[in-house]
């Protein structure tokens, strides 16, 4: 309940309403889009705006990490996945025919989970303090709790690299 | 101060979005990238989980979801022009090697 003289909508709120309208809007033309290079733009722009999203509660690194490896890193190389598979471009090349009930399930999840949403944290009460995170901070964190997982995290990832490698390459006299 | 269930809706109706892209699209690369928008809610709802909680460990969890998505990422898209190469093409409901 807002008290007297709070305003009702704070200035962050409508900062995240129109970056989250942007989000929500991108990601529909991206999952509707009928060409794949157009659905990529989308992806960037859906992604940005949830780094945005990251920035307006506070979470500078999260954040910005996001904008490096998403929009950065993600985005090229899904670029790159297109522009080596020659995809088709138009709506039943890119849609199949369970469209509807495909719709039928999002909308029933969307409105699944707005329901739970709301029935555990009221509108009214329940607030963020967006409290600003000093990069040192997460740090601290990472390297004080989290250091074998962040290990799992390097091997994973140069696993995948080798994997990747390994499975995308030609071998030598094929083709 | 940012209401709560803001950044919840903002992260549901993501995450729907993914939901909806991964069950109707037919190019693969579409459906990884409808894959990256349901991960970007779950993201979205640990970050806002740490700050509402002032517990940091949500928010290094995001970091680790963010680097295990761009290994999937990496992966998948292998795994996709793997499958362009021997097969021609990357339709989903074509590429049926698994199925039963």
């Amino acid at each position: 309940m807002g008290r007297r003289g709070e305003p009702r909508v704070t200035p962050q709120e409508v900062a995240f309403g129109i970056v989250a309208l942007l989000g929500v809007g991108a990601a529909l033309r991206l999952v509707t889009a009928r060409n794949v290079v157009h659905a990529a733009l989308y992806l960037v722009v859906t992604l940005a705006s949830v780094g945005a999203a990251y920035l307006v509660l506070a979470a500078e690194f999260v954040g910005w990490v996001q904008i490096l490896i998403y929009v950065g890193a993600i985005v090229i190389l899904f670029l790159f996945g297109l522009m080596l598979t020659k995809a088709p471009i138009g709506r039943e090349a890119l849609d199949n025919q369970q469209r509807g009930l495909a719709a039928l399930v999002a909308v029933a999840v969307l409105i699944g989970l707005a329901a739970l949403v709301l029935a555990a944290f009221p509108w009214s009460e329940a607030r963020v303090q967006t409290v600003h995170v000093r990069t040192a901070d997460v740090g601290a964190v990472i390297f004080s709790g989290y250091v074998l997982p962040f290990e799992a995290v390097s091997f994973l990832l140069l696993a995948a690299l080798v994997g990747a490698v390994v499975l995308a390459r030609k071998d030598e006299g094929e083709r | 101060m940012i209401r709560l269930p803001l950044a919840l809706l903002f992260s549901a109706a993501l995450f729907s979005i993914g939901v909806y892209g991964v069950l109707a699209r037919r190019n693969a690369v579409m459906v990884l990238m409808a894959i990256e928008l349901m991960l970007n809610a779950v993201n979205l709802n640990l970050v806002a989980f740490s700050q509402y909680l002032a517990d940091l460990a949500g928010q290094v969890f995001a970091l680790f979801v963010i680097a295990v998505a761009a290994a999937e990422v990496g992966i998948g898209l292998a795994i996709v022009i793997l499958v362009y190469r021997n097969r021609e093409t990357i339709n989903v409901d074509e590429v049926n090697l698994l199925r039963w």
